[in-house]
């Protein structure tokens, strides 16, 4: 028996979990027109990599991950591309988001899908393979799995895969175990294939006996000895990364630190059965499994493709007349969507529909009475009440000292406080003015370098031509002191006082003089050969373009020159 | 009597001795009075202050010769940050100041660009592309707003667009909340 271990705080809030594993995972089947938003991982967007009117395959790339934050994204079905344009997409904000639009032409055909034996390919290509197949933290944070997989600067020894689904309602995770633990498992051994890790962890709450024992069976039917299902306990939020990595190996992760530094690196379930997918059967991560619940008749699981409209999904579950809003997550940390016409994305592992009766509009907030429940129950071992009174007085350098960016966002001091203070949203405050504070900053510092470089640039091309007309003197000097003796003065510069005479008076003088004299002649050469001694042949073109000429003026400005006249 | 006049007498000589050495060891270079004014100051460059740059403000706010409100960009949060850092009042924008306005980029219509260059000259930044006689565009991610290029141009080609927000510079609102509900009847009769 494993020694399991605690973290600090927790809470017990009713799971709601019941409701929707009463039916098998269903499929959600073809919507009318899939949305595809291009930036559903965390780093950059990918870039769009089909035109409007372009028919699509299955699983074709539409957008090719850019930099080295990225991931790809790909046709959820066959059919044609109506438009790519900024569409209103599944985030708290409401604001619109590059997406592709496809209409399906209902004949779902796949692109060629090469299937691959995991152990006859190299770590580094299985990973490059995950990164084109847009494989993706599903677990909701969704960061591009590949990198995850690069590992830290010391060995991984211990390979997480987090089966915990702490957050109440949510189900999706613990269906996928009950029905498709055999992918599960085989994924995680292809992860641990390209970690090189020693043992695999598989964690998985108490409350989900189903999902323990079929996984407990496919890792014996896989014969893998290195990879163990531990049951957890049920508490919130022992479903986070770090949480679930405390109870499992004891390890702390340091504030600042990664995991992958102190040798454990953690994946959802859904994030290794995509894996699977992806190298087993080179099939790339186009769709999910999204739990449907809370004021629905028929609260359920679906397997969804992304790019699905929310109203169409959960139309299939038949919500309640006095739904009045539609959650993305679960109720803990979940977001409200700007309205249900979002489509669902990578990171879309629930919907609860929500309703008056189930979700009542949160009480009044009290002050704060400094009870420190918050700092009971935080998982991060933090001083919520700390925080909060510095984001409200929007003192974010204080709240940074107080490691504001270890907050995970859970919860549970929201859930706990008898006030009924928001502290959740005064911390995704702080974050996003410290995030924006941050990015104008290094916006400030861009243009005090490229300001810097150019005043720079302009005192140097300034030396630069000074420079140059300082050795242009010099070499005339020289030229003129040369000239002198090889050649006698011109004839036709009778201002000037005997330049070859090196001794005759001031040399900047006479070099003035004869450049004037210099420039008459030339002028008078000049303007003899062109308006003057013409052949009655060129006076002839002369006057012949000139009446042109009046002519095209006349008939461009009629109006504007008859009054004149 | 002698003894200690000429201890005391040596030891001042060897103080001045170590205080002389480390004034011309330790000096410090520049004025990091003026470097500290800089960091909080926008960056924008845009002269709007009166002065040709962020440092030569930063440089006279040192100096005493220029007053800490006259940066618009900086919005009040900067004069804020300023007042601070240098422990003065705080104080207002000036009734001759123009306000801060929200952050846009330049953008200039290719079709009506005659390629003059005079805009790539004013450009602070360097955030302007283009050669003589040929189209010019603006770097947005470099721009910094200082509308400083749309005067020189001759042919009214360069307009300020306000930049929207969009997902990755979206930010969470500070949470409101209303204090009490007030019915819609009595909410009228308070307007009036």
């Amino acid at each position: 028996m494993r020694t399991l271990y605690h973290f600090h705080g927790g809470v017990h809030p009713p799971t709601h979990k019941s409701q929707s594993v009463q039916t098998p995972i269903a499929q959600a089947g073809l919507p009318t027109r899939l949305l595809v938003p291009l930036h559903q991982h965390v780093g950059n967007s990918a870039k769009p990599s089909v035109q409007v009117g372009e028919r699509v395959l299955k699983g074709q790339i539409f957008g090719m991950p850019e930099g080295s934050v990225s991931s790809a994204v790909h046709a959820p079905t066959s059919g044609i591309i109506s438009a790519i344009d900024m569409q209103v997409v599944a985030h708290p904000s409401g604001l619109p988001d590059l997406c592709v639009t496809l209409i399906p032409d209902g004949r779902d055909e796949w692109i060629k899908r090469e299937p691959l034996d995991y152990r006859s390919v190299s770590p580094g290509d299985l990973r490059q393979l995950l990164r084109f197949a847009g494989v993706v933290g599903l677990g909701g944070a969704v960061f591009p799995s590949d990198l995850k997989l690069r590992g830290g600067k010391h060995k991984i020894t211990t390979l997480v895969i987090n089966g915990a689904e702490c957050e109440p309602y949510i189900t999706c995770d613990d269906m996928l175990m009950r029905e498709r633990a055999d992918e599960i498992v085989r994924g995680a051994e292809m992860m641990r294939y390209i970690l090189a890790a020693d043992e695999v962890l598989i964690g998985i709450e108490d409350n989900k006996p189903e999902a323990i024992a079929a996984m407990r069976a496919a890792v014996i039917a896989n014969r893998l000895a290195s990879m163990e299902i531990v049951p957890v306990p049920t508490i919130y939020p022992g479903g986070g990364a770090k949480q679930l990595i405390r109870v499992l190996t004891g390890i702390e992760v340091a504030a600042g630190v990664r995991s992958t530094d102190m040798g454990v690196q953690c994946f959802n379930v859904a994030t290794a059965y995509s894996a699977y997918r992806a190298i087993a059967h080179g099939e790339p991560l186009i769709s999910r499994i999204v739990t449907v619940t809370g004021n629905v008749q028929r609260p359920q699981n679906f397997e969804v493709l992304i790019g699905m409209p929310v109203h169409e999904l959960v139309a299939l579950a038949q919500p309640g007349s006095d739904t009045n809003g539609h959650i993305m997550g679960g109720p803990m940390m979940g977001v409200t969507l700007p309205s249900d016409r979002v489509t669902v994305t990578k990171a879309t592992n629930c919907i609860i529909e929500s309703s008056p009766a189930l979700f009542p509009p949160p009480r009044q907030p009290l002050p704060c009475i400094r009870c420190t429940r918050c700092a009971e129950v935080c998982p991060a071992e933090l001083q919520p009440q700390e925080l909060y009174w510095f984001a409200r007085a929007r003192d974010f350098g204080k709240a940074q000292e107080y490691h504001l960016f270890d907050c995970i966002e859970c919860g549970a001091c929201s859930y706990v406080c008898p006030s009924s203070i928001p502290l959740v949203q005064y911390y995704r405050f702080a974050k996003s003015e410290i995030w924006a504070n941050e990015r104008e900053k290094e916006a400030a510092n861009l243009a005090r370098e490229r300001h810097e470089y150019r005043e720079l640039r302009i005192e140097r091309d300034k030396q630069e031509k000074a420079e140059k007309l300082a050795q242009k003197e010099i070499a005339a000097l020289a030229a003129k002191a040369a000239a002198p003796a090889a050649q006698p003065p011109a004839q036709t510069a009778p201002a000037q006082p005997a330049v070859g005479d090196p001794n005759a008076g001031d040399t900047a003088q006479q070099m003035i003089n004869a450049a004037i004299a210099r420039a008459k002649e030339q002028a008078a050469a000049v303007k003899a050969k062109n308006t003057e001694a013409l052949t009655p042949q060129q006076q002839a073109e002369i006057a012949e373009i000139e009446a042109r000429r009046a002519k095209l003026r006349a008939m461009s400005h009629p109006d504007a020159e008859s009054p004149q006249e | 009597m002698l003894i200690a006049l000429l201890v005391m007498s040596a030891l001042a000589l060897l103080l001045g001795a170590v205080l002389g050495f480390s004034a011309i060891k330790f000096r410090v270079e520049g004025n990091p009075l003026v470097d500290k004014i800089d960091a909080v100051l926008p960056q924008t460059q845009c002269g709007q202050c009166g002065y040709p740059g962020c440092k030569p403000y930063a440089t006279a706010i040192a100096a005493g010769e220029a007053d800490i409100n006259c940066c618009p960009p900086g919005g009040e949060e900067g004069i804020r940050k300023l007042a601070d850092l240098l422990g003065v009042e705080f104080k207002p924008f000036g009734a001759d100041t123009a306000g801060p306005k929200p952050k846009s980029v330049a953008f200039i219509d290719e079709s009506t660009c005659i390629g003059c260059t005079l805009c790539i000259q004013a450009c602070p930044v360097d955030a302007i592309v283009g050669a003589a006689k040929q189209m010019h565009t603006i770097v947005a991610a470099e721009c910094t707003g200082c509308e400083l290029c749309v005067p020189p141009c001759p042919v009214d080609c360069i307009s300020m667009a306000v930049i929207a927000d969009n997902i990755s510079t979206w930010k969470w609102q500070y949470p409101v909340f209303p204090l009490r509900a007030v019915p819609a009847a009595s909410q009228t009769t308070a307007n009036i």
